[in-house]
């Protein structure tokens, strides 16, 4: 709602007309020149008007407060970490000692879980938001689909990774392998590439469709050469965001299995790993102050990383997003 | 597709050129919308992969462990001599923490709602609300950090017999990361209130904070309190923050001061901890999870059933 709405907070028009006829109970004397009902109502509206201030001025803290813990967050993290963020530390291996420690690993192993993620979480997403938004009969079971979607995207990271730790893990023997985290977090942000793409896929008007129907193309053309292209952006900064959830999680990584301690940096797909939050998780369990300044300064690293990604999804919305 | 046309039309067995790209493409047009069908499957198979391991597992588990113990013990001991599992002290654990971030997430999520759709400057929502949204962006470890080094000293420095790692710290930043949900799923349901209702209010002489509370709140109530729901829902869900703050002493206990442990930092710990594959130990993770999962689940389809059965309609 915008500001323009009429809500003035005090002004409200005073019936004192409307209540001046109100003839006085028999019996009582004749009312005073100032009647009294109508002096209760201004003590009574003044009361309001004050309550409504303070209300407003309650709310107003109350949205406050969010922002700043938020920058004491910031604060606390710079303060502890951004003395320990030197290139020595993004160029280092994990280490016993604090001076050599570094993240080379985590980043790498970072970088390795959203490259996967994002090439099996793109198709699989996209695909089924196009099924669901364009090929899907309206019946029941396209109805359990959307709630079974919706229901997935609420279960707990930790669930994901008790479901990776069986299946990929175990079942297809994938071991603790950057694969299996980068299969378990795809299935963690399905839901959330689904909704962001359909949601892009529904804001295609239907004069494009058939406008494509009408020149003789299929649905599968329609889609692939008109709806696609234009839904393209908005799907890319769903990913996107979805993407940055994922590279910030630790839960399902712990399920999972990313190592506590790593010497090597990964090279392959079935190689072991660890995650930037895993680090973070790692550094930060020790009672060491120094080891917990590691961790406020990969989250500095990881913060940074994650501001990127959401500032890139933000520049894609504006820069190619066309309104119909 | 036109190119054929033309190619098809300079030849005299035009007809059947045009009936066999028509057909190419009509099988294409099957593949591709088997293919995409087996995408969608992916998103079913996840869910009955998720409830399939979780009790697959976990029957092994309560073949040793009777269905009433688990459920009604009250020691959750599994590396004891004498291991217990009752899920009790992990449930309480669970509950003691979202409860604590409800109270902080609640008042302060709803007020900031009411601040942004009713009171706010367009200018002042439009930066608000973002970093506002940020706060659900922020990773959990990062969460945890700050709570463990900045919000547990400042507990402690009021509360001096706190121990290291207690439930409050992790309450309060897990509210503080869930006010996002609550206020943007309130905000938009007090939006979608139609401008007649204020009107009407303001008309029979309310003021602004009357016509807030008493004509937009309850309008939109459904969403606010689906919003409640799902924000508690996540927080039961929440794995990180309490695994850094809130540490791993499984007790049954009210006490926020304390150290307790919840069902997702056991689920964290006990496969952190490498326990090996097969033992009771190991399983537990899964009946935990199971009880985890259903907890949410229940949840977060109440939040749909409120959203749907109690909203009102204005048309």
């Amino acid at each position: 709602m915008s500001g323009e709405r009429p809500g003035p907070d005090v002004r409200v028009p005073r019936p004192s007309v409307a209540r001046a006829p109100e003839a006085p109970p028999a019996g009582e004397p004749p009312p005073a020149p100032t009647n009294r009902n109508d002096d209760r109502f201004d003590v009574r509206l003044r009361a309001r008007a004050r309550f409504g201030t303070v209300f407003a001025v309650l709310c107003f803290l109350a949205t406050l407060i969010g922002v700043l813990v938020l920058a004491a967050l910031l604060v606390d993290i710079f303060r502890d970490g951004f003395h320990r963020l030197t290139p020595a530390f993004l160029n280092g291996m994990p280490s016993r000692f604090v001076e050599r420690a570094g993240i080379k690993p985590a980043l790498v192993g970072s970088a390795w879980v959203m490259v996967l993620t994002a090439i099996v979480s793109f198709p699989l997403g996209v695909g089924t938001a196009i099924w669901l938004e364009e090929y899907a009969p309206n019946n029941r079971f396209t109805r359990i689909v959307q709630t079974n979607i919706a229901n997935l995207a609420g279960v707990p990271s930790i669930v994901y990774g008790i479901l990776g730790l069986t299946l990929f893990v175990r079942g297809f023997a994938l071991g603790r392998s950057i694969l299996a985290a980068a299969f378990t977090l795809s299935l963690l942000i399905l839901p959330v590439v689904i909704i962001a793409s359909q949601e892009a896929i529904k804001a295609v008007p239907n004069s494009i469709r058939l406008g494509a129907y009408a020149l003789g193309a299929t649905r599968w053309e329609a889609i692939r050469y008109q709806v696609f292209p234009l839904a393209l952006p908005g799907i890319m900064t769903g990913t996107i965001l979805a993407l940055s959830r994922a590279i910030g999680e630790a839960a399902p990584v712990i399920m999972v299995g990313a190592l506590g301690f790593i010497s090597f940096v990964p090279t392959r797909p079935l190689d072991g790993f660890t995650v930037i939050p895993f680090q973070i998780f790692s550094w930060v369990s020790r009672p060491q102050v120094a080891f917990q300044e590691l961790a406020a300064a990969a989250s500095i690293v990881l913060l940074a990383l994650l501001l990127t990604m959401n500032a890139a999804a933000i520049w894609l919305r504006n820069r190619y997003t066309r309104k119909f | 597709m036109a190119t054929e046309l033309t190619a098809a039309d300079a030849r005299p067995n035009a007809r059947t050129t045009v009936d066999r790209g028509l057909r190419a493409r009509r099988r294409q047009e099957r593949v591709v919308g088997f293919v995409l069908f087996g995408f969608s499957a992916v998103s079913i198979l996840t869910t009955l992969g998720i409830v399939a391991v979780l009790l697959f597992e976990s029957s092994t588990f309560f073949r040793q462990i009777p269905l009433i113990e688990f459920f009604t013990g009250t020691r959750w001991s599994p590396l004891f001599e004498s291991p217990h599992y009752g899920i009790l002290p992990l449930l309480s654990g669970s509950l003691l923490i979202a409860g604590g971030a409800a109270i902080v997430a609640l008042p302060l999520g709803l007020a900031a709602a009411i601040f942004l759709s009713e009171y706010a400057h367009d200018r002042v929502r439009r930066v608000l609300k973002p970093v506002l949204e940020i706060l659900a962006g922020v990773p959990t470890v990062v969460y945890g950090y700050f709570a463990l080094t900045f919000v547990t000293p400042l507990i402690r420095a009021i509360v001096p017999s706190t121990s290291v790692f207690n439930a409050a710290s992790a309450a309060i930043v897990m509210g503080i990361m869930i006010i996002p949900m609550v206020s943007s799923l309130s905000e938009d349901a007090m939006s979608a209130v139609p401008r007649s209702l204020r009107e009407a209010a303001y008309a029979l002489g309310a003021t602004k904070v009357e016509v807030a509370t008493r004509t937009v709140v309850p309008a939109a109530l459904s969403g606010i309190i689906a919003s409640f729901i799902l924000a508690i829902s996540r927080a039961i869900g929440e794995t990180m923050i309490v695994t850094i703050a809130a540490g791993a002493t499984a007790v049954l206990t009210l006490n926020p001061f304390t150290s307790v442990q919840t069902m997702t930092a056991f689920i964290a710990e006990t496969a952190k901890g490498e326990a090996a594959h097969g033992t009771i130990e190991y399983q537990s993770i899964f009946a935990v999870g199971l009880t985890l999962f259903a907890i949410t689940l229940l949840m977060n389809i109440l939040s749909n059933v409120v959203l749907r059965r109690f909203r009102e309609v204005y048309e």
